[in-house]
């Protein structure tokens, strides 16, 4: 053994990475801020690079494409507060631990729900009827999608991450079917506009604004879900069971109950975007793609607001921004359209990594001296 | 077995290591010769688990040298300490349940050829056949008793080819039966030429099984001596050493009403090992009953067992309660039952801020969570935690920055401020405290003695599980010793003696029958 | 009898054909489980995979001119920018959350999204960025990797059956049993399975963790991506339409727990889950449309029910492996 090469070399490595004990709130939010600059240029420039537009130009293309006429900035709107919604939603599960990845599912299912009181009550029921049904049976659809992962959870510890994906696609090819027999007009394979004549279900255009409404119930949810989190005895009773389930157990909650209900009301939340989605909209469809994927950016949303609801609107609108804005510019270029979603896992790369530098800090080894505090 | 001559098989030359303040081990000297078993003594925290994972390359010592046959070794990780034949047996095993007993054994090893499970599995029969293991090499993990799982792990080591062999606490976790094999098997492996080395605090076993034996006292290295020329009493006081005088108030109980009582309760845990075994005891009001016992006695199990965490095979605990002057029995209750009965009932676990209290939630926070329900409505009522946080960073001069800061970011010190503050606030009839003082300076500790003192003296029957004997003694009046899950006695602490507890401590199941009566007083 | 036969022998080759994709995503997806990493990103990555594969055909189609493609340039081309462009996003999701200890899950449908948006973009604007106008399609490679043995046709059921796939489709079946010999038989496999189920025991072993997890993720990555190659250039003869790829993504994570973490399970699992797809076109259900999209409901509600089972059965052997999902950071012990 040769002892006397390893006294020589005892070599400890040059850094080790430790965990940090806590960063100023201020101090992560420049880190997290300064990822997104960063996100922005490298998008800017992929955008260059693909179209040959002046990055400046980029920018300004994108501003255009959510600001330059009253439609798209409502539009703008409109799909940030549907997008808030489910993020919030699963916002909810998150709390708890709970890797609610179904919000895709949730929404549709409650477009499956509010569709189908819009076209079955249609003929029969006065309006407001309607939209009541479709609001209840949106968020039931929703809740009873979410509430069935969570059953297994709590009763034999299912893993709910993989649960849940299923269930999106469940919902997504029962979309399918209903499609096939809502279809209007026959064997377009489409829904087609529900109630296109009497527009019995649609919400009502608020001073004349179509997604006014849809702004407003995303508004006061935002701040009811934030209330519920933080201020309601259920809102804690979450905290606890997510950060320690030991805990959860020490003070008597009925850990099994509280994931059950937080799921069932973590789906309702996701129903009612979908609710949103259908009779909100200017013209009330249903299909594979109405949620759009959104069930999956809200998951990203509600990471990169670290739950906070009202980072959420920040963080949901910046994405529907840039969104909008590269669409606009593909648009103009003709190019695809998914130039958006190319942007967005750019943004969201960054911001997942720049998760690290919060959380961790490199520590350097002195030569001598041990270990840096 | 010619020590004085040979060249030892490893020896450690005045090993000091720190972790910031704390002083792990200083100045520690020893020594293993081949063909040796030699006990490493000491109670919890004496140092003994830091030290032998120096050898092992868990971590690397701050001051002194460490010889493998002579010659000075660098030892910086478990790689390193393989390549000088060092195996440790953790206290925790290092397996992969889903794996079989021969995969878990090759594993990590690189070794020249083929890939060939059934040439490893021949290689260990051949060991288990030399030193007399019985395992199968197909048999999976998860389905093996934890003497098995120790078993593979011995046997990783020796197939790694060590001639230096650490246990840490091996029989912990053991029936008598599986230490008396154990034993064999080790005994069989010195003759072999092993030098092993076993970490204990059972004084029987270090008295049947090893050659010599070195003591640790709080970091401290404080001798050697070979077996045969000592006694169960030597060993106890170079393992407790002389009573320190601690200046903790005691004031006499007064109307000392039976309270808490416990009767024949029996407990199993996960893997169907006993862990309380016919624990009956009885708490009194206006009293510090303290227990005392190795870490790992049952101690957590049995104060959990009350507060109503822990599910019970049997036995009955009874709760004698003041308002109703009824015996409501705890047990199948859940906390909240317990609540609704109107027991108050106060408990600070032992992992605080696993399960007393929550990391990432602020001070108020944290005082809502025994309190949160009161009150009507859906709403959280923060006005009265906000207070009772105030207050108790006042009284009890906790240090923050606020009240809203997270407790994960105070002191060791200031978290059980909160948390022994939070407890006591409930004004309890029945305090549990586990572990209260751990690893808090003098003046902290001191508070919490104080703030306990206090609820005894308002009639609180107070349970206190501590580890320092000093502190027991002089804190306690009724000190009642676990061991194996057993109660092995009960003493006066006004009368009893460091080494009279001592001994009760290392004793074990078998000999508590015989030995006294455990529930006299 | 006879039709039976060779109607039975078309639908199973239909069948494979459409299962070849899931194969490979899901041998991928299992080869990085064992890891530890539950890599969400893998839809993502089956789409870089195949738009990879698209660019290079495309540029090399381009370079020709219309003359006739050098046979193994034309498949050497694609394939290497398929590995690539996998190989690219494995890394990124591997940086991210072994480096730098990023939550799985989101980083996971992160990749996705990007992947499918690179895919969808590439696919669709390729012609135009670069000018050849029109849809995007390259015919001349897609006809080199459909190219079959020549006496496939002589053979006729038989043939059909067992000789009738263009070369990915053995490749998918090789890469299974490769994989599954590997983590069974060789003591890699044996050191990986460990870093997956319990990579605090691995790193004490001795055990590189991170240089095992960014093997496996990798190397996952790019079985994946070859699945993504294999549905235009081979499935769908070079024609890149938007979205036509769907699902298969997703049911081939599913496929992963469908066949409790072994790549031969797989195998039969990509059949079967290619069956379903198939099923209803066979049996002209060509009429009633909702039993045909009811029927592709099954592979993941039998999915759900297996998932369901194994977690009420706790049996050990079929449990996920047993960190999957969490990143292992060594001080934290």
């Amino acid at each position: 053994m040769a002892t006397e090469k390893k006294t020589a070399a005892h070599h400890e490595p040059l850094f080790h990475i430790a965990k940090r004990d806590q960063m100023v709130w201020w101090k992560a939010w420049i880190i997290r801020a300064a990822a997104i600059l960063l996100a922005l240029v490298v998008s800017g420039v992929i955008i260059t690079l693909l179209t040959g537009l002046n990055p400046l130009n980029v920018y300004g293309e994108m501003i255009k494409g959510n600001f330059s006429n009253n439609r798209v900035f409502w539009m703008l709107l409109q799909k940030t507060s549907v997008l808030l919604c489910n993020s919030l939603g699963v916002t909810l599960a998150f709390k708890m631990k709970f890797w609610n990845c179904g919000g895709e599912g949730q929404v549709l299912a409650g477009c499956i729900a509010a569709a189908a009181c819009m076209i079955y009550m249609g003929d029969s029921a006065p309006n407001w009827v309607i939209i009541v049904s479709s609001l209840i049976t949106s968020m039931l659809a929703g809740a009873l999608w979410g509430g069935i992962p969570a059953i297994f959870k709590a009763q034999y510890n299912t893993n709910e991450t993989l649960f849940t994906l299923m269930m999106n696609y469940v919902a997504i090819h029962l979309v399918k079917v209903l499609q096939v027999l809502w279809e209007n007009p026959k064997n377009s394979g489409n829904v087609g506009t529900i109630n296109r004549a009497s527009q019995a279900g649609w919400l009502p255009k608020l001073f004349g604004m179509q997604y006014l409404i849809t702004v407003l119930i995303v508004a006061a949810l935002c701040v009811l879900v934030y209330v519920y989190l933080k201020k309601s005895k259920h809102g804690y009773e979450i905290n606890v069971v997510g950060e320690s389930q030991n805990t959860a157990r020490y003070i008597g909650i009925n850990v099994k109950k509280v994931i059950i209900r937080t799921m069932l009301v973590s789906g309702a939340v996701c129903g009612l975007a979908g609710f949103l989605l259908v009779n909100g909209s200017s013209a009330p469809t249903v299909g594979p793609n109405t949620a759009g994927g959104q069930g999956f950016t809200a998951m990203l949303v509600a990471w990169m607001a670290k739950f906070s609801p009202f980072a959420m609107v920040l963080a949901s609108a910046l994405i529907i921004f840039l969104q909008q804005g590269s669409v606009a510019i593909a648009t103009k270029f003709g190019l695809h359209r998914s130039l958006a979603d190319i942007v967005t896992g750019v943004i969201l790369f960054f911001i997942i990594g720049c998760e690290f530098f919060i959380q961790y800090e490199i520590k350097f080894r002195h030569k001598k001296g041990g270990v840096q505090e | 077995m010619n020590q004085q001559t040979a060249i030892p098989a490893i020896e450690l030359k005045g090993v000091s290591k720190r972790f910031g303040s704390v002083i792990a081990n200083s100045n520690v000297n020893l020594s293993v010769h081949k063909g040796e078993i030699l006990s490493i003594l000491g109670e919890n925290g004496s140092g003994k688990t830091t030290l032998m994972n120096m050898i092992a390359g868990i971590y690397f010592p701050d001051e002194g040298e460490i010889f493998i046959d002579g010659e000075e070794a660098i030892i910086t990780s478990p790689k390193d300490a393989f390549d000088y034949k060092i195996g440790m047996i953790h206290q925790h095993f290092k397996l992969v349940d889903v794996f079989s007993a021969a995969e878990n054994i090759v594993l990590g090893l690189d070794e020249k050829g083929k890939y060939d499970l059934s040439s490893a599995q021949k290689r260990v029969a051949d060991i288990c056949e030399r030193y007399g293991f019985e395992i199968d090499p197909k048999k999976k993990i998860y389905t093996m008793s934890v003497s098995e799982k120790q078993t593979v792990e011995i046997i990783k080591v020796l197939y790694r080819g060590a001639d230096i062999l650490i246990l840490d606490e091996p029989t912990a976790v053991l029936t008598p039966q599986e230490t008396q094999k154990l034993f064999a098997i080790l005994r069989r492996m010195r003759d072999d030429g092993k030098a092993i080395i076993i970490i204990t605090h059972k004084l029987h076993e270090v008295l049947s099984l090893s050659d010599r034996v070195a003591v640790l006292r709080k970091g401290e290295y404080i001798g050697t001596v070979n077996t045969a020329e000592t006694n169960e009493a030597q060993l106890t006081e170079m393992m407790v050493g002389k009573t320190v005088e601690l200046n903790i108030h005691r004031s006499e109980p007064r109307d000392a009403v039976p309270r808490l009582e416990v009767h024949h309760i029996n407990c199993s845990n996960r893997e169907g090992v006993k862990v309380l075994n016919d624990v009956s005891f009885v708490a009194k009001a206006g009293e510090i009953l303290g227990i005392a016992g190795i870490a790992g006695s049952g101690q957590r199990e049995l104060l959990e067992a009350i507060a109503g965490l822990q599910k019970l095979d049997s036995g009955a605990v009874l709760y004698n309660n003041p308002q109703t002057g009824k015996m409501d029995n705890l047990v199948t209750k859940t906390p909240l039952q317990i609540r609704d009965l109107g027991v108050r009932l106060s408990f600070v676990p032992e992992d605080r801020l696993g399960m007393g209290l929550v990391g990432n939630m602020d001070i108020v926070d944290n005082m809502m969570l025994r309190s949160y329900r009161k009150g009507k409505g859906v709403f959280l009522h923060r006005k009265e935690p906000k207070d009772l946080a105030e207050h108790i960073i006042e009284d009890l001069e906790v240090v923050t920055p606020s009240a809203s800061t997270p407790v994960r970011r105070l002191s060791g010190g200031n978290v059980q401020k909160v948390l022994v503050g939070r407890e006591i606030a409930a004004s309890p009839t029945v305090l549990m405290a586990a572990y209260p003082v751990r690893g808090l300076d003098i003046n902290s500790s001191y508070t919490i003695y104080n703030l306990l003192n206090e609820q005894k003296d308002k009639g609180v029957a107070v349970i206190f599980v501590g580890e320092d004997l000093d502190v027991l003694l002089a804190l306690c009046d009724r000190i009642l010793v676990i061991g194996s899950g057993c109660i092995t006695g009960v003493v006066d602490a006004r009368t009893a003696t460091k080494e009279q507890i001592g001994l009760l401590m290392t004793k074990t199941n078998a000999e508590s029958t015989e030995g006294g009566t455990p529930h006299g007083n | 009898m006879k039709d039976v036969l060779v109607f039975l022998c078309g639908f199973i080759a239909v069948a494979i054909k459409q299962g070849t994709p899931l194969l490979f995503g899901s041998t991928g997806e299992i080869l990085t489980e064992k890891s530890g990493n539950l890599n969400l990103g893998i839809p993502g990555i089956m789409y870089m995979g195949g738009v990879s594969g698209v660019i290079g055909a495309f540029f090399y189609e381009k370079a020709m001119a219309g003359q006739p493609l050098n046979p193994l340039l034309g498949i050497l081309i694609p394939l290497v920018c398929a590995l690539l462009g996998s190989a690219l996003l494995a890394l990124i999701y591997s940086f991210l959350t072994i480096t730098l200890r990023a939550n799985q899950n989101v980083t996971g449908l992160a990749l996705t999204t990007f992947g499918v948006g690179v895919g969808d973009f590439f696919g669709g604007s390729l012609a135009k960025l670069f000018g050849a106008g029109g849809s995007l399609s390259i015919r001349n490679t897609s006809t080199l990797f459909r190219s079959t043995l020549p006496f496939a046709e002589d053979w006729g059921a038989v043939g059909e059956l067992l000789f009738s796939y263009g070369f990915l489709v053995y490749v998918a079946f090789v890469l299974a049993f490769i994989v599954s010999f590997v983590l069974n038989k060789t003591r890699i496999g044996l050191h990986l399975r460990a870093v997956g189920e319990n990579p605090a025991t691995a790193d004490a072993a001795g055990i590189n963790v991170t240089r095992y997890k960014y093997t496996a993720t990798v190397l996952g990555g790019v079985i994946a991506g070859l699945g993504g190659l294999y549905y235009i250039m081979d499935y769908a003869y070079g024609t890149w339409s938007d979205g036509s790829f769907g699902d298969r993504g997703w049911l081939a994570i599913a496929l992963v727990i469908f066949a409790l973490w072994r790549p031969k399970t797989g195998i039969l699992g990509s059949f079967l889950f290619g069956a379903l797809y198939v099923l209803p076109a066979h049996l002209n259900f060509g009429e009633n449309r909702m039993v045909q999209y009811a029927v592709m409901v099954l592979p993941y509600v039998v999915t759900i029910i297996v998932l369901i089972v194994i977690s009420m059965r706790k049996k050990r052997e079929h449990q996920p492996p047993q960190s999957l999902g969490l990143p292992y950071f060594r001080e934290e012990r």
